[in-house]
């Protein structure tokens, strides 16, 4: 059965615009269930906010079962909370105590200004993805699929890398703001498939190069990957390093032979 | 005003019909595709999928989505899998069997042209998502893995892991990223579709507005498409995204587009449940989990016992001994009633009492853990997440919930709803479904509407407008739609009353959940609608917005939800009461076999039931489309 959390104190972050000065405000929720999951509280403090003709907090969230990646949150200067492999969204207050202090917090990097309270502008990852995050394979023309047998293991490794749910707290975790675990994670999903072969090392320089453009840099903190609600392994950044490393030759060679 | 709903089915066979229609299909030449404009509101599998093909094709195409990046789309959601009539397990599967079990599972309410087009394109969407780089399942050897799903007695359902729709949604929304790139899409992001806008009868194109800074913004088009999604959460608990909403497609409706069959929706069999007031949503588990998993309740009512400590001669297997040739599979539909039974008669399991038991035990012990890991491992995950509890140690607690809705906007074979170039595609429309969907069909629909329907037909539509001038944004129409939608966000801040649109999203809620939800009578559906027009006056009254209209405003944006959900309700429970059959997910518990089934009359009812918009909510006007089988015979729908 549930039981009910006491006296929490709520740190928020309030920033009215993406060029204002932000502060912390302090709530206190008397008391919620412990079934309640985090964003549920948020809800009843925003309900609370209206009755008394306040502001709500703006937070971004939608699916709330761990898989969109909208939701976004520093809990206690944690990437989506205390739980692993866990998404905000699917944080509950069974993981809090009564009488608890929560300080939340937008994601903060160079790449994802703040667009109003909690809620950051992610779409310097779009930019990314669209610089070479594809297989081009325009619609109608493709072969069957059981064509080009993919042994198990292959496919399982790009499918670890394509759980990606492109939330950004690799970022918000990384104390240089780089991108690295995200970009990884979609290049590796694509790199490792024999129908990503054709465009393997142009993708890479490619989606690097727009990364180094928005994002810091990787010093190898492997903050990222501790944050990552679907445990993304850090290695797959060296997977992208080595083929980065070899696309400034191969993608050479190839423009020789043409 | 008289109107025919014509569904332009090529004549002939069922099963050339397709073939029919793209050999006498028009065209538009390479050259003149990038003088048309298309629009493509949402971003999900079939607008995702829609806007990438036609930017590919030549068209200049503007895309729309209220998130921040396509790639959140709801779509992303689906767990368990997509059909297709590959037959790669060589057990007997085909594209007519795919198109009579779906035909079967919608429990004969579909148009038969439309559905048989959808099992001959699923396995075009295989071949293309896996050249995407889509990492379905495999088998040691390197080819495809499937499972069976629900309504089928074959094993069609492609899958990856447990995150089938992100996947299918990556890849499409790649195919988008790379037409974006490339500079043949424009992305509006974080903007919704507030209105649509006609000029002589034909859709000139919409009105947006900027949830960023409040700016209503119009957009021409020569054609548009609607890929918005569904309406399950009208219901206010469901298992769909905080902001999946009618409003898109109850626009559209109040232009002229016919909306159809609302009353069909899902209520799907394997949800977690509710377990607190608070609850803003429900977490649906993969109906794949029953290819595993055994239903049961206790057979005594006052049954307090953990689980373990039950003897298996007190439990009862409901699914198995209900429906013994499809057992734990059978449909949506079937399932969620017996489970609904099961707890109305007294026998829910858990501290509320309001769930079945899905018990993993036996596949356990015959598969090993490890199995059952690899195949089910991040469900469990997240169930034990959200329950608090470990799936492997004690069965986990299921009850239905709204999932998905069958109707939605009246299309014919084109997809082109009652106003000409406004096309329809995915759940946004009501085409293939009938009364009730089959698992892992949605994502199969959704893509089969954009890669490979309306790539086609909206060709049709545009060719004959080669060189002609269309109406701009400075028409009067499009001025008008402007006011119009100014003033109506500007209305829900000037009413300053005392309660948050949330507060009457979860009444109106309230309402069709318990009316026009799981069981639905005569009476029940009359005290919603005296109940419903209160409401919303209520609503009109006393609503409270707080902030401004010129910035971000996430209370105003879900106070115009509502709005629309409340009208929208209103049809519901209206078509829901003029069904007088129960069929699929409509559930009329007057018409009802001895053993408790759905009982249909085809005499009076086999039809599709399409509304229009009259101006008052409770006053729209109901159209008929006959549905024709000639490909299968109407039969009484039987998983026994």
């Amino acid at each position: 059965m549930s039981n009910h959390l006491k006296n929490l104190k709520l740190k928020i972050w309030r920033q009215d615009g993406p060029n204002t000065a932000g502060r912390f405000e302090d709530y206190v929720i008397d008391e919620i269930s412990d079934e309640a999951s985090f964003l549920e509280m948020l809800d009843v403090l925003n309900e609370r906010l209206i009755s008394d003709d306040k502001l709500p907090v703006v937070f971004d969230h939608d699916c709330r079962e761990g898989i969109c990646g909208t939701c976004s949150l520093m809990i206690n200067g944690q990437a989506h909370g205390p739980e692993r492999r866990t998404a905000t969204c699917q944080l509950h207050m069974r993981k809090f105590k009564s009488g608890d202090e929560i300080v939340i917090e937008p994601w903060r990097a160079a790449a994802f200004p703040i667009i109003k309270d909690l809620m950051v502008d992610r779409s310097a990852f779009d930019r990314i993805i669209e610089s070479g995050g594809f297989i081009t394979a325009p619609t109608g023309g493709a072969p069957d699929a059981n064509l080009i047998p993919i042994p198990k293991p292959v496919a399982d490794a790009a499918m670890d890398s394509a759980e990606c749910i492109g939330c950004g707290a690799c970022v918000a975790a990384c104390p240089n703001g780089a991108a690295n675990l995200f970009t990884a994670a979609k290049i590796n999903h694509l790199n490792v498939l024999p129908q990503g072969q054709a465009e393997r090392y142009k993708r890479v320089e490619a989606m690097v190069e727009t990364m180094d453009e928005y994002f810091g840099s990787c010093t190898n903190h492997g903050e990222c990957e501790a944050a990552c609600p679907k445990e993304i392994s850090i290695d797959v950044i060296a997977l992208m390093n080595k083929d980065y490393r070899k696309s400034k030759v191969k993608n050479r060679k190839e423009l020789s032979r043409g | 005003m008289t109107i025919t709903l014509d569904s332009k089915i090529p004549t002939g066979p069922v099963a050339d019909a397709w073939n029919t229609y793209k050999s006498d299909v028009k065209l538009v030449a390479p050259g003149n595709k990038r003088k048309f404009k298309v629009i493509v509101v949402g971003t999900g599998l079939a607008g995702a999928s829609a806007a990438a093909t036609l930017a590919e094709l030549g068209y200049q195409v503007d895309a729309f989505t209220f998130h921040d990046s396509p790639r959140r789309a709801h779509s992303i959601a689906a767990q368990g899998g997509i059909n297709a009539a590959k037959n790669y397990q060589g057990d007997g599967d085909s594209v007519h069997r795919l198109f009579y079990d779906t035909i079967k599972g919608g429990d004969f309410r579909a148009r038969e042209g439309n559905v048989h087009r959808l099992a001959e394109v699923s396995v075009n969407i295989i071949d293309q998502m896996v050249a995407q780089g889509v990492p379905f399942a495999r088998e040691y050897g390197g080819l495809l893995d499937n499972r069976s799903f629900g309504g089928a007695q074959v094993s069609r359902t492609f899958y990856a892991r447990g995150q089938t729709g992100q996947q299918l949604l990556l890849g499409a929304y790649q195919q988008l990223a790379r037409q974006i790139g490339l500079g043949n899409v424009r992305l509006f992001n974080r903007t919704e579709l507030v209105d649509v806008v006609t000029v002589e009868g034909r859709c000139a194109g919409i009105v947006t507005r900027d949830l960023m800074t409040g700016e209503v913004v119009s957009h021409a088009a020569h054609a548009v498409v609607m890929a918005t999604g569904g309406y399950g959460n009208v219901f206010f608990l469901s298992t769909n995204a905080m902001a999946c909403n009618v409003t898109a497609a109850w626009r559209a409706h109040r232009k002229g587009a016919l909306f159809a069959n609302p009353c069909y929706t899902q209520i799907h069999p394997t949800c977690i449940p509710q377990s607190d007031p608070t609850q803003s949503k429900l977490t649906l588990m993969s109906e794949s989990l029953r290819n595993d998993g055994r239903v049961w309740v206790p057979k005594n009512a006052d049954d307090n016992r953990p689980a373990a400590q039950i003897p298996e001669e007190e439990r009862d297997y409901i699914l198995e001994r209900l429906y013994p040739s499809y057992g734990n599979l059978a449909p949506r539909d079937i399932s969620s009633r017996a489970a609904k039974r099961s707890v109305d008669s007294g026998r829910g399991v858990g501290p509320l009492k309001n769930g079945v038991y899905l018990d993993f035990s036996d596949a356990i012990n015959r598969l090993g853990r490890n199995v059952v890991a690899e195949r089910y491992g991040n469900l469990f995950e997240m169930y034990e997440r959200i329950a608090g509890e470990n799936p492997y140690d004690m069965p986990m607690r299921i009850y239905p919930a709204s999932h998905y809705t069958m109707g939605g906007l009246w299309v014919d074979y084109e997809l082109q709803t009652t106003i000409p170039g406004l096309y329809a595609a995915g759940e946004a429309n009501f085409s293939d479904h009938g009364a009730n969907r089959l698992g892992a069909s949605a994502l199969m629909q959704g893509l089969a509407d954009g890669y490979f329907v309306l790539p086609y037909t909206i060709g049709n539509y545009l060719a004959p407008m080669l060189n002609k001038p269309i109406p701009g944004t400075d028409h009067p129409a499009f001025k008008e739609a402007e006011q119009a939608a100014k003033q109506r966000y500007q209305g829900y801040l000037d009413i300053k009353g005392t309660r948050s649109p949330d507060f009457f999203h979860r009444e109106v809620g309230r309402i069709i959940w318990d009316y026009c939800g799981m069981e639905r009578t005569q009476q029940g559906l009359e005290k919603a609608l005296s109940e419903l027009p209160a409401l919303y006056e209520e609503f009109q009254k006393d609503l409270r917005v707080t902030g401004d209209g010129n910035s971000l405003n996430q209370t105003l944006e879900k106070a115009g939800r509502v709005d629309d959900f409340f009208q929208l309700g209103m049809l519901m429970c209206r078509d829901a009461l003029e069904r007088e059959e129960s069929c699929g997910g409509h559930f009329r518990a007057e018409y009802q076999t001895d053993e408790g089934e759905a009982l249909r009359d085809d005499e009076k009812f086999a039809h599709v039931a399409a509304w229009e918009w009259t101006g008052e909510p409770t006053k729209s006007v109901r159209h008929t489309e006959e549905l024709k089988f000639e490909a299968v015979h109407l039969a009484t729908r039987s998983y026994k």
